[in-house]
């Protein structure tokens, strides 16, 4: 089957593309720039060109759609463009091309506001609901996807939960260097529970939802490692792998959520170059627990994580190790 | 017209019925409909507004079993009904039988015409007859009511013996004892001047009824208890229901209330009253009332108030009680069951060939053998020794003088005496003449020990001075009888009828009665509580027979025996064993005070070869082991026998116990307040056993009989059990010695029955467990511990002890977090040091105690104490533990637990 992955350079895209060619998968891969995957066919372009969206398609018997704009904070139009547009072309130009099948890459952002998540299952995507432009977005995002399921074009969204591993540029690096900096504080007690999805198990479950996706599209799913740990442990077994001090000092969480609420207004008013250091989004997703019953996701998608929390953290100190 | 304006009562308004404003909360509209009733003797013809979910079912295809006539009270509506009309529906749809309900709004109530007329109690019972003549009900009909709607129901009941075939009713009242003034909120309501204020021209009355509600009422459903009361007009009914309280002998409609009081005695049908203690105005006062006329079942929502019909699921009980025991039920009511008080489902007594608890004093009357030593009596300094003869003669006087100062057999008798030679004087004495004690621990707190009373409203209580001040203080009922003398003030401020010495001289002659049968109620005893509210676990002769014959044979307990037995269902059975049996020097309230010398002292003072101590009382007494005296000491080497019974105990506290008793051979029985004594374990073969899925308990006690139902992913025990090796599942047990059943609390004992395929009854114990290939069980938690995780279910105690053996932990508690079936496992424990606060496990800690697990665990938590309960030191509540990781792991502030 010839498959194309969108938004193949970051960390999930590149295992998915890897972990298909493995299965023996004919690859593509759209983004702007190579994606550096041996064996894989590079489509460069952006979502907001439908051309270059159409291009990529073309030809193919799947798609794995990742690419999306993924930051704390940002020009509401910009994530709208990627994430919404971005995903509307695709999924045109799928049906123009008469590809069957669509894995669509969501979130569990999508259906949640900033409340505790203890053992939930995948709730409807809901924009109204969802927090920050990044949740909002894909929100609409999924809403889109799986109302253009059909029987010509199976669609099927998958919510990977805090993806990490090695090379992450995006979880990993940046809890990593805020803690050499020392400016990772904990939230409160840092007990909240969250589940977390080791990058290479989220890849093997794209896989499992695209050979599944004939019986269980139409439908949305939410996937983690399913071991659930206090946010401070979490944060810590990632600091001890990258061989950074962990988090020592706390701050209330709602004197967080205060704060990125100060931060994210001041952001849009005056933007700095690089994220803000917290945001009402990241203070609440620190402090409040998230995380899934995956019972569902294991039993339809005949799927479960290779790799777990401890192999995963092993696996990361060693790629720390020798870089 | 003006609020209030007119003190009289004004003429009631006539209005036409109606039906309800549609989506009101729960409601289905289409119960909803309007009926033309001719009134009998006026010929009038009167429109009533009725919920009726005949037409539910008939489109479900189903034909009636029955028809329930529910009865509102006042100042609510049909409404109230609304979810046995549903739950009718859905049940009927589920298969199972098919009740029609009918509910009446009564004339001048809810939707129903204002007739412009004032209809007392007698009209509204004929009203209620002229409803179901224009229904053409046929039988068989379950009459129920709430608040005065119950009196309307019972009267109705009472007028119509062909088509009545059960009695249901909520908290209601249809007799003013006299000497009792009637509940203080009516009593306001009805002064001259508040009445029509309180009632009709403001809605007071009708707000302060909603208020009752325990949780409060949405505000949508106070709504739609309010909408047909929206306007004076519509709210004479109201007043005029409250003005026709048969307040003294004098109102018009007492003499209505006496015959349906005086009918309720004669209905001859099966009966369940559903209450809600927590009621202002019907107090338990008219339960015991009700409950003794009518003789049938009794459920107390523990927490339900006046508006149980909102407070409690009263619709799932009603319609599961009208399945086992209504008119369609398949098992037939035994004969001459009802002949029998009814105090928890009557299960089917064994044939016992056994003498009497009280036989011992008979044969040893002329014996100056020493058969009670009290080592610390109140208010004296030497021990009190007392003789079989002595024993013997005082209770047969006390007998016979509580029976000549009104004490009858059935009577409950509460007995509020530290154990002793007094409490064993006035236990035996009740015995004897049938009346039924009720014992509560003391070690349940005043709060606990004043529901337990208050719960099986006693008609006598015998207490020592602080019980009876603690009576006083707290109101609670029955005729008082001290066992001190006491001063002529002190009496009258106590509220004391009679003494001991008094009675002792009223029953010189001892004269008595019949003997009480093997099957006549003889004992409540209240659990500690520590699995949810205590409940009064009732007891017959025979059962109790039974359990003196298994401690006898088992622990070769008998005639001459020297015993000391700090455990108080033990202890109270000494005399009945016939055995030498001291009480040692300890706070009752306090059982984890008990030490070492005072077990030592009593040891000594009757020579005893047998010891029975609570496992609360064990780690203190080997905890104090170090101010034994050598003489102490020696007096301890005579003893053979020592056991911890209720709670199994670590085996660490036996060892501790054995070294104290060299010769003796310790063991840990199983049992509970429902089963006293159900397996039995030695030291020894604690020892050879080793580690196993939770604590072993050892083999069945011979003629007890245990199996375990498998549970399934949720955690839910199947119907069936088994007693070979395997899963874990809920422990059923059956015995000859076990209770009879629950006090006024029908669906907890439908609840904790279990049948064995050869039809032999067992009980639930809500303890989890498993069999070995030794046949020994083990212990591993409560079932509502059990967790559902997504791997299966999980039982807390192997893990606790694996997690316990961790170096730097002191104890472990296992708690869980998230909804059933995906639930995570939490490790909470106490460290060594003691943490200052409550916190996430240190790193090192944390992965150490993850590896001895044994089971995968979300989150380990150190905290500084895990919340125990206060009478079981030994045990873990980890519903509380559970319930507070769930809070702070949700990322809420982390407390203590």
């Amino acid at each position: 089957m010839k498959v194309l992955v969108t938004g193949a350079s970051g960390l999930l895209g590149r295992a998915t593309a890897r972990a298909l060619l493995a299965a023996g998968h004919e690859v593509r891969t759209l983004q702007r720039r190579p994606s550096g995957i041996a064996g894989a066919e590079d489509a460069l372009g952006t979502l907001t060109s439908a051309a270059d969206v159409r291009c990529a398609v073309a030809g193919t018997d799947a798609i794995v759609h990742l690419a999306a704009k993924v930051s704390l904070a940002g020009d509401p139009a910009e994530f709208a463009a990627v994430n919404v547009q971005g995903t509307r072309a695709v999924l045109d130009a799928a049906r123009a091309a008469g590809v069957p099948r669509l894995v669509h890459v969501s979130s569990p952002s999508v259906a949640h506001g900033g409340s505790s998540l203890a053992g939930q299952g995948a709730a409807p995507a809901d924009p109204d609901r969802a927090r920050g432009e990044y949740a909002r977005t894909k929100a609409r995002a999924e809403l889109l996807a799986l109302a253009a399921d059909s029987p010509e074009l199976r669609v099927v969204a998958v919510r990977p939960h805090l993806v990490w591993g090695p090379g992450d540029t995006q979880l990993v690096a940046r809890i990593v260097e805020r803690a050499r900096r020392r400016r990772l504080p904990l939230l409160g007690s840092g007990a909240a529970l969250i589940d977390t999805t080791y990058v290479d198990n989220a890849a093997s479950a794209l896989r499992a939802a695209l050979d599944r996706v004939d019986d269980v599209h139409g439908r949305a799913y939410v996937v983690t490692n399913g071991e659930p740990r206090p946010v401070a442990e979490m944060l810590a077994g990632i600091c001890a792998a990258a061989g950074v001090p962990a988090p020592a000092w706390s701050v209330p969480p709602g004197l967080a959520r205060f704060a990125g609420s100060l931060v994210e207004a001041a952001w849009r008013v005056r933007p700095g170059a690089d994220e803000p250091p917290m945001t009402r989004f990241l203070a609440e997703q620190l402090s409040t627990a998230h995380w899934f019953d995956q019972r569902l996701t294991r039993r339809d998608l005949r799927w479960a994580p290779a790799v777990d929390l401890d192999e995963g953290l092993r696996r990361l100190a060693a790629s720390y190790a020798s870089s | 017209m003006s609020a209030g304006e007119s003190p009289s009562r004004a003429t009631p308004a006539s209005l036409p019925a109606a039906v309800p404003p549609r989506g009101l909360p729960g409601l289905d509209p289409a119960f909803s409909r309007l009926l033309d009733v001719p009134e009998s003797g006026s010929g009038a013809v009167r429109t009533w507004h009725l919920l009726d979910n005949g037409p539910a079912l008939a489109a479900l295809g189903t034909t009636a079993v029955g028809t329930i006539v529910a009865v509102h009270g006042n100042p609510t509506w049909s409404y109230l009904w609304r979810r046995l009309l549903s739950a009718a529906v859905e049940q009927a749809a589920a298969g199972g039988d098919a009740w029609r309900v009918i509910a009446p709004d009564q004339l001048e109530m809810g939707f129903s015409e204002r007739t412009g007329t004032v209809r007392p109690l007698a009209r509204r019972v004929r009203d209620l007859g002229d409803l179901t003549d224009a229904l053409q009900l046929e039988d068989p009909v379950v009459s129920l009511g709430h608040d005065w709607g119950g009196v309307v129901a019972l009267g109705w009941a009472v007028d119509h013996p062909d088509l009545l075939a059960a009695v249901l009713s909520l908290n209601t009242a249809v007799h003013q004892p006299e000497g009792y003034p009637i509940p203080a909120p009516l009593r306001l309501a009805l002064r001259p001047g508040v009445l029509d204020l309180a009632t009709r021209s403001t809605p007071a009355f009708l707000e302060t009824t909603l208020a009752l509600a325990s949780p409060a009422l949405g505000p949508d459903v106070k709504d739609a208890f309010r909408a047909p009361y929206r306007e004076p007009a519509r709210r004479s009914g109201i007043r005029d229901f409250v003005a026709d309280i048969p307040v003294d002998e004098r109102h018009p409609s007492r003499p209505e209330l006496q015959r349906i009081a005086e009918g309720a005695r004669a209905l001859g049908v099966p009966s369940l009253l559903l209450w809600g203690p927590k009621d202002p105005i019907f107090s338990d006062r008219y339960l015991d009332d009700l409950s003794d006329r009518l003789g049938g079942d009794v459920h107390r929502f523990t927490g339900a108030g006046h508006l149980v019909a909102e407070d409690a699921d009263y619709a799932e009980a009603a319609l599961s009680w009208l399945s086992r025991k209504g008119p369609t039920a398949a098992e037939v009511a035994q004969p001459g069951e009802a002949a029998t008080p009814a105090e928890g489902d009557a299960a089917d007594d064994p044939e016992v060939v056994s003498p009497p608890l009280w036989s011992r004093l008979d044969e040893l009357r002329e014996s100056d053998d020493v058969a009670l030593v009290e080592l610390a009596p109140s208010g004296r300094a030497e021990p009190r020794t007392v003789s079989w003869r002595l024993l013997s003669r005082r209770v047969r006087q006390l007998a016979a003088g509580l029976v000549r100062s009104g004490v009858r057999p059935g009577d409950r008798v509460s007995l509020l005496v530290p154990p002793g030679a007094d409490l064993t004087a006035a236990l035996y004495a009740c015995l004897r003449i049938g009346a039924v004690v009720v014992v509560a621990d003391a070690g349940l707190g005043l709060r606990g020990l004043s529901r337990a009373v208050v719960g099986t409203w006693p008609d006598h209580i015998i207490g020592a001075r602080p019980g009876l001040a603690a009576a006083r203080a707290l109101g609670w009922p029955g005729q008082r009888i001290s066992t001190g003398e006491l001063s002529a003030p002190l009496r009258r401020a106590l509220g004391v009828s009679a003494t001991f010495g008094e009675l002792l001289e009223l029953g010189r002659d001892e004269i008595l009665a019949a003997e009480p049968s093997a099957e006549d109620i003889a004992a409540i005893l209240f659990t500690s509580g520590s699995t949810g509210p205590a409940k009064g676990v009732v007891y017959t002769h025979g059962r109790l027979q039974a359990l003196r014959d298994v401690l006898a044979v088992h622990y070769g307990v008998g005639v001459g025996t020297g015993l000391v037995a700090g455990f108080a269902p033990f202890a109270l059975l000494g005399p009945a064993l016939g055995a030498r049996s001291a009480t040692p020097d300890m706070d009752v309230t306090a059982p984890a005070t008990l030490t070492a010398p005072a077990v030592a002292a009593a040891v000594a003072a009757v020579d005893a070869t047998v010891v029975f101590l609570s496992p609360a009382a064990v780690a203190n007494v080997v905890a104090t082991s170090k101010s034994l005296t050598p003489a102490d000491r020696t007096a301890l080497t005579g003893v053979r026998t020592v056991l911890s019974a209720g709670a199994p105990v670590d085996r660490g506290l036996l060892e501790g116990i054995a070294r104290l008793m060299p010769n003796a051979t310790a063991s840990t029985p199983y049992g509970m307040t429902e089963g006293l004594l159900l397996t039995d374990i030695t030291l020894d073969e604690l020892r050879s056993v080793g580690d196993g899925p939770g604590v072993c308990v050892g083999t069945p006690i011979p003629g007890v009989r245990i199996a375990v139902a498998p549970l399934d992913d949720r955690g839910v025990p199947s119907a069936t059990a088994t007693a070979r090796p395997g899963a874990p599942g809920e422990i059923v047990v059956s015995a000859a010695h076990l209770k009879r059943g629950y006090s006024r609390l029908w669906v907890t004992d439908r609840d904790a029955d279990f049948r064995f395929p050869d039809g032999a009854r067992g009980h639930r114990t809500g303890d989890v467990g498993s069999f070995d290939h030794g046949g020994r069980l083990w212990i591993e938690g409560r079932l509502v511990h059990v967790l559902s995780t997504a791997d299966g279910v999980l039982t807390p105690v192997a893990p606790e002890q694996r997690i316990g053996r961790v170096p730097g932990v002191r104890r472990a508690g296992l708690a869980g977090v998230g909804p059933l079936g995906t639930q995570q496992a939490v490790a909470v424990v106490e460290t060594e040091p003691a943490t200052r606060r409550p916190a996430l496990a240190a790193p090192q800690l944390a992965a150490r105690v993850r590896e001895a697990a044994g089971v995968p665990l979300a989150a380990v938590l150190a905290v500084p104490r895990l919340p125990t309960d206060i009478r079981h030191n030994s045990k873990i509540d980890r519903a509380r533990l559970s319930r507070w990781a769930e809070r702070v792991l949700s990322g809420k502030r982390m407390t203590a637990p």
